[in-house]
């Protein structure tokens, strides 16, 4: 019985462990193929260990397009993507607690109105956005890439209330009482307790605007202004052969501050789940 | 208290009012919602009636001809076809395989927490351009997967040239990103009354009865989420056919945020586009309708959604 039960887990671990490799394989063929050479990449190699470790990749890669090095993409997405998330979290932190605890006139409209965009197609939008934002000058700028993130996030402003609505309003009251108005409530109460929230929001939204493609894609014509995912697909369109080793050098340096975000946070992200859970 | 309560101004129990509260801290919304959704959506809904593309200083109104081509367009209803295939395939087997892991990982387990970040990793780098051109690479024709089909004594397959298959290795690529979900899933699992389960145990309930039984009414509200949202981003799907086959070959992976993309900028027919995309939102507009409704007859809501 007891070996029984044993084997079982063992099994259970294996399975889970050898489909979870399968799972990250791609990512762990990028890191391989970015210290390989050209040729052992197309050769379509299984291995994850380099024929001869080839860590000039990095530096042709790092090079980048017309005179533009890769630390200036980097860079450039760096800037986009802290200043987003960072829009997003206040902006979304503040609407969610407008929806979640004061009354006030037209609450429920709003609200409405932030289900619906929720759900309506980004490509809707795309278009005549652009040819606004392309009106007023601003096209070929950052503004169109941050501004909105300013203007609060429905998913996150959603996500951000199914939390809230787990904090005791009895703290709102005794905050009350304690002489806090409402504005104080939501500094010194609501946002430190939000925090797990405010932690995934940070997590997910930093990797979606990261990776995020098609926005500069649009906004973005001159290459000193490129994010890295412009800079990366770049390698693919260059006229002459692919560098694949390059190409995937800067891929993988593009997915560092992905992951260093993901490591640091890790334990919050559980933790934020876990607490909206019923035992929270 | 009295004397409190005369010192507070007229301003600042103006300043704390719930109606002043309320769109003091909703204003980024309303704002935000106004400028970048409401109006763009306003003008795409008029540039739909016209012939408008960028530069040039006229417009005029053509009525409904955008909307009437449409179905005349070849490429547009090939693209239409091939993106309801992919959604119809991608969305069930994402939230299957998201369910699948979640469940498998909810025993208690100090390597669960590991091994869920472990099944996150493709969700957390999926949507990037690195990762779809990495995707291209193994299933080139002398890609990875190809080798290892040859190393297996099969025949190996040119992905992306023919038109049939080259939409498979994109639907493979989005149901590998199946993270998102499975988190959700985890989070509703773990809200599920450990009770239920026991009485389930003494009323003798083997494992499967249990799980069509107890979990999946329970987690059905979870479900019904998302799908809805699954389904939406599906259909929006863009960067994967850009960056991987640029909707190619012969139109056999031309999603429809792609086409709608082409069509604005590649060759600047903006009203067409505009129509396009408006028709997409009806075409959406209705599939959620649907979900919601039907989702009367299987979302289990006895505890309320939450």
């Amino acid at each position: 019985m007891y070996t029984a039960k044993v084997t079982r887990k063992v099994i259970y671990h294996v399975l889970v462990v050898i489909f979870g490799f399968i799972m990250i394989y791609p990512v762990l063929w990028m890191i391989a193929g970015s210290f390989k050479d050209n040729s052992e990449i197309l050769r379509g190699s299984l291995s994850l260990i380099p024929k001869a470790v080839k860590a000039s990749n990095y530096s042709t890669g790092w090079k980048g397009f017309a005179g533009t090095s890769f630390a200036r993409f980097f860079l450039n997405s760096f800037i986009i993507t802290v200043v987003a998330t960072l829009g997003t979290v206040i902006s979304s932190s503040l609407v969610a607690y407008a929806f979640c605890r004061i009354n006030f006139k037209g609450r429920k409209f709003w609200f409405t109105c932030m289900l619906a965009t929720m759900m309506l197609p980004s490509q809707v939008i795309m278009i005549p956005s652009f040819l606004i934002w392309y009106r007023i000058g601003l096209a070929d700028s950052y503004v169109p890439l941050i501004l909105p993130y300013y203007c609060g996030q429905a998913f996150f402003i959603y996500q951000m209330m199914q939390f809230m609505k787990g904090i005791p309003r009895e703290l709102d009251e005794a905050a009350t009482i304690d002489g806090c108005s409402k504005y104080t409530i939501y500094t010194n109460i609501i946002l430190p307790l939000l925090k797990p929230s405010i932690v995934t929001t940070v997590i997910i939204q930093f990797y979606w605007k990261w990776d995020d493609y098609m926005g500069p894609l649009l906004y973005l014509s001159k290459p000193e202004s490129y994010t890295a995912s412009l800079a990366i697909k770049m390698f693919a369109d260059a006229a002459s052969k692919t560098d694949y080793g390059a190409m995937f050098a800067m891929s993988t340096l593009s997915l560092v501050p992905v992951f260093l975000i993901f490591l640091i946070f890790n334990r919050y992200l559980v933790e934020g789940i876990g607490t909206s859970g019923l035992k929270g | 208290m009295a004397e409190k309560a005369e010192k507070t101004s007229a301003f600042s129990r103006f300043m704390n009012s719930n109606q002043t509260v309320g769109y003091v801290f909703a204003f980024p919304f309303i704002f935000g919602f106004i400028c970048f959704s409401f109006i763009p959506i306003v003008t795409s809904f008029y540039y739909s009636f016209t012939d408008y593309s960028m530069g040039s200083k006229t417009l005029t109104y053509v009525g409904f001809k955008n909307f009437l081509q449409l179905f005349s367009d070849d490429v547009f209803i090939k693209s239409l076809g091939i993106t309801i295939k992919y959604v119809l395939l991608s969305v069930p087997l994402k939230l299957a395989f998201a369910l699948l892991v979640a469940f498998v990982l909810t025993r208690k387990s100090n390597m669960v927490t590991l091994y869920r970040s472990l099944y996150y990793v493709p969700s957390l780098v999926g949507g990037s351009v690195a990762v779809a051109l990495v995707w291209k690479q193994l299933f080139a024709r002398k890609g990875l997967i190809n080798v290892v089909l040859a190393d297996m004594g099969l025949k190996t397959v040119n992905w992306f040239g023919d038109q049939k298959l080259a939409l498979y290795p994109l639907i493979l690529m989005t149901v590998w990103q199946f993270g998102s979900s499975m988190i959700i899933f985890a989070a509703g699992l773990k809200e599920i009354p450990v009770t239920y389960y026991e009485a389930a145990r003494i009323d003798g309930a083997n494992g499967p009865q249990t799980f069509a039984r107890i979990t999946l009414p329970c987690l059905s509200p979870i479900i019904l989420y998302n799908l809805v949202m699954q389904t939406i981003q599906a259909f929006m799907s863009f960067t994967q056919a850009f960056v991987i086959t640029q909707g190619g070959p012969n139109n056999g992976t031309m999603l429809y945020a792609l086409n709608v993309y082409n069509q604005a900028f590649k060759y600047n027919h903006m009203g067409y586009a505009c129509a396009m995309s408006w028709f997409m939102l009806i075409v959406m507009s209705i599939i959620t309708l649907v979900i919601f409704k039907t989702s009367r007859f299987w979302v289990f809501s006895e505890g309320g959604e939450d």
